[in-house]
């Protein structure tokens, strides 16, 4: 569903070159998860798949369900049914939660030709999700993730990817800043949405997300590529032995 | 003397107010000799360093085609509201409700200027003459000597809705003059609002006297029409525990100045002003705020947003004067612009001058373009391009709008802004 392929990406800004050909296929229904230390690219290729500005691509593509996805708009590609939960989801004061929702699910609605939802059946909608991920009315009705707090911004991030049911989710370190509690939320959050062809590309530093969202692979990514691929057991190497090991061993 | 200088000088000399009875001829001369000698303001004057006032003060306006709005729903359409109209600064009764309203008084300047006593003539022209210092306002002593019309609202209960004056423009060489008196007794409550272009070139004052206990609600919504000028003034003098809230939303007008002069004179009163302005092209939006705190324990909120692309020009003149024994003043003041481009403009001169030392003043001045990270947020999600910019401006302009305390009222100005951002983006 979601073809990576050589994907080499260079900072606009400074011209430093931070993916270094990166090959990765995240097939319907599967979740991938790419670990790695910091610095090894894990961001800016979510932010590059998603449609972010301050990066080249030099070399190579990806595409989603057989569309290059690299030429489009950002709001593009979220039609096209890619989504990124954000590391650190930005508060937009003055704008309701609930107005935020509505207006991006019918602009991808109408983006593909598809009706737009009424307000009454929008709001049966999100109330119904919003309960599963214990979001109360009260923070659907603040300005969106002002005053949240980090559970709470992750949690919102989970809730407009339930509203938005996109085809292909990049959850770009979810588990940062939360508790044990809150991770537990958000990864049912997360596997409630597993299956229905779904694709996940789940990105963390950490194998602790990983024991609540269970990968089918997981990637190792250093220095803009991926080094080493294999099944949750190498997650588990990592958590045990660090990257060192892994790092020496396919250098 | 330039030739500006000495035609402004004769056109003063020549200046004869118009006829009425004893206390409003008193006002008008007394006005008019006040004017003469202070003298027209000129582009040398320091409070219009920023902008011009020559459009405003010559002798005729400039032109102003009539902008058509009938792609839009009327201005407080849901609103529940008596209704005053005024075309081209003239009365219309034919297309005003009757001024009949249960704990207020409304009469037109026109009729009661025709008598010989009235209430408000311990009111019309007192405050815009305690409001010349300590600067000079020369363009409301014009007002209160030349005005004709206007309205005299005197409010003794709780209005059972709001007043809302209606100023239509239909003639593109109107130079409408108005001047409103406002007296709100002890604990009384009003909430005023005003909306249309009203003229090619419109001069306003409005003073309001706000009692001990009293509450005033102000909304206005300037017109679209790009042509038109307007220069305003606002005189408020507030009461023990009073509470005074003005909020402007203004698009479009060549040249708008909007003065607001407030004198805190009693303790514990309140007064917020706000404004948000969306200006694109040949734009001129200048706020001007004098906020005094005369009295111990009173609060200021002046918060002005402005919104500025193709070469618009946004001005901030706003200050907070604490007067010795203004004990535990709570003074605050933010004036912003989002440029939405390189070519447009906002300059602003905010000042605190504190003479009492046990107060809290803060205030804030920023530019700023529209940050990329949140765009790219709102994007991502699907939401186009513009749409994602108009959420944006919506956002920056939501601390000036949330002063609007009536829901249904910022409700209505809130979806207006949608509609003009909307019909801009196409």
């Amino acid at each position: 569903m979601l073809e990576i392929k050589n994907l080499h990406v260079k900072l606009e800004e400074d011209g430093k070159a931070i993916l270094k050909g990166v090959d990765l296929t995240v097939e319907a229904g599967k979740v991938h998860a790419i670990m790695g230390p910091n610095g090894s690219g894990k961001s800016t290729l979510s932010y590059v798949l998603a449609g972010r500005d301050g990066y080249e691509v030099t070399e190579g593509g990806a595409s989603l369900d057989g569309e290059e996805l690299l030429e489009m708009e950002p709001e593009d590609r979220a039609a096209a049914g890619l989504f990124l939960a954000f590391q650190y989801p930005v508060e937009i004061p003055g704008v309701g939660n609930m107005t935020f929702l509505r207006t991006a699910l019918n602009a991808q609605r109408k983006a593909r030709g598809e009706a737009e939802v009424s307000a009454g059946e929008f709001l049966k909608l999100v109330r119904e999700k919003a309960k599963s991920l214990k979001i109360d009315a009260d923070m659907l009705k603040r300005p969106v993730n002002v005053g949240f707090s980090g559970g709470e911004k992750k949690r919102n991030e989970i809730l407009q990817m339930a509203m938005l049911e996109p085809r292909m989710c990049i959850l770009d370190e979810t588990d940062s800043g939360l508790d044990v509690d809150a991770m537990k939320l958000v990864a049912e959050g997360v596997n409630a949405l597993r299956g229905e062809g779904r694709g996940f590309l789940v990105i963390t530093h950490y194998q602790r997300l990983l024991d609540h969202i269970k990968p089918d692979v997981v990637h190792i990514m250093a220095d803009g590529r991926i080094v080493k691929t294999g099944g949750p057991e190498l997650a588990l190497e990592v958590e045990t032995n660090g990257y060192a090991d892994i790092l020496a061993e396919v250098a | 003397m330039a030739v500006a200088a000495r035609q402004a000088a004769e056109r003063l000399d020549a200046m004869s107010p118009p006829a009425g009875g004893a206390w409003v001829s008193r006002a008008r001369s007394g006005a008019l000799e006040r004017l003469r000698t202070m003298g027209l303001p000129g582009r040398r004057d320091e409070y219009w360093r920023f902008t011009d006032p020559t459009s405003l003060t010559v002798a005729a306006p400039p032109r102003a085609a009539v902008f058509d709005t009938a792609d839009e729903a009327p201005v407080f359409g849901p609103i529940d509201r008596l209704k005053l109209v005024f075309v081209d600064g003239v009365f219309d009764p034919a297309a005003s409700d009757d001024p009949v309203l249960a704990g207020v008084e409304i009469s037109r300047l026109a009729e009661a200027g025709a008598q010989d006593i009235h209430w408000a003539q311990d009111l019309y022209g007192t405050l815009e003459t305690a409001g010349q210092v300590p600067v000079e306002r020369p363009l409301a002593a014009l007002n209160t000597a030349m005005a004709r019309d206007g309205v005299l609202i005197r409010v003794t209960g709780k209005a059972a809705k709001p007043v809302s004056l209606i100023y239509a423009h239909k003639s593109d060489s109107s130079d409408a003059i108005l001047h409103h008196c406002i007296k709100l007794e002890p604990g009384a409550e009003l909430t005023l609002l005003e909306n249309g272009p009203a003229a090619a070139r419109f001069n306003k004052v409005m003073e309001v006297d706000v009692a001990d206990g009293a509450r005033f609600h102000h909304v206005r919504a300037q017109g679209r029409d790009h042509e038109r000028r307007a220069a305003t003034h606002i005189f408020a003098r507030l009461g023990r525990e009073s509470l005074f809230k003005s909020f402007t939303l203004t698009a479009n007008g060549v040249l708008t100045r909007n003065e607001a002069v407030i004198e805190l004179t009693g303790d514990d009163a309140v007064a917020h002003i706000a404004g948000a302005a969306l200006g694109d092209g040949a734009f001129h939006h200048d706020d001007t705020v004098f906020v005094t705190h005369g009295a111990e324990r009173c609060e200021s909120r002046q918060v002005y947003k402005k919104v500025l692309r193709n070469g618009a020009v946004g001005v901030f003149q706003g200050k907070i004067l604490v007067r010795p024994g203004a004990q535990k003043t709570d003074g605050y003041q933010i004036s912003q612009s989002l440029l939405l481009d390189d070519d447009s403009q906002f300059l602003a001169k905010p000042e605190l001058e504190i003479y009492a030392d046990d107060v809290k003043c803060s205030h804030g001045s920023t530019t700023g373009a529209i940050d990329e990270t949140a765009l790219f947020y709102l994007r991502s999600r699907g939401v186009p391009r513009i749409e994602a910019q108009n959420l944006m401006v919506l956002s920056f302009l939501a601390e000036a709008i949330e002063e609007i305390e009536d829901e249904a009222i910022a409700d209505d100005i809130r979806s207006r802004l949608q509609g003009w951002l909307a019909r801009r983006s196409r």
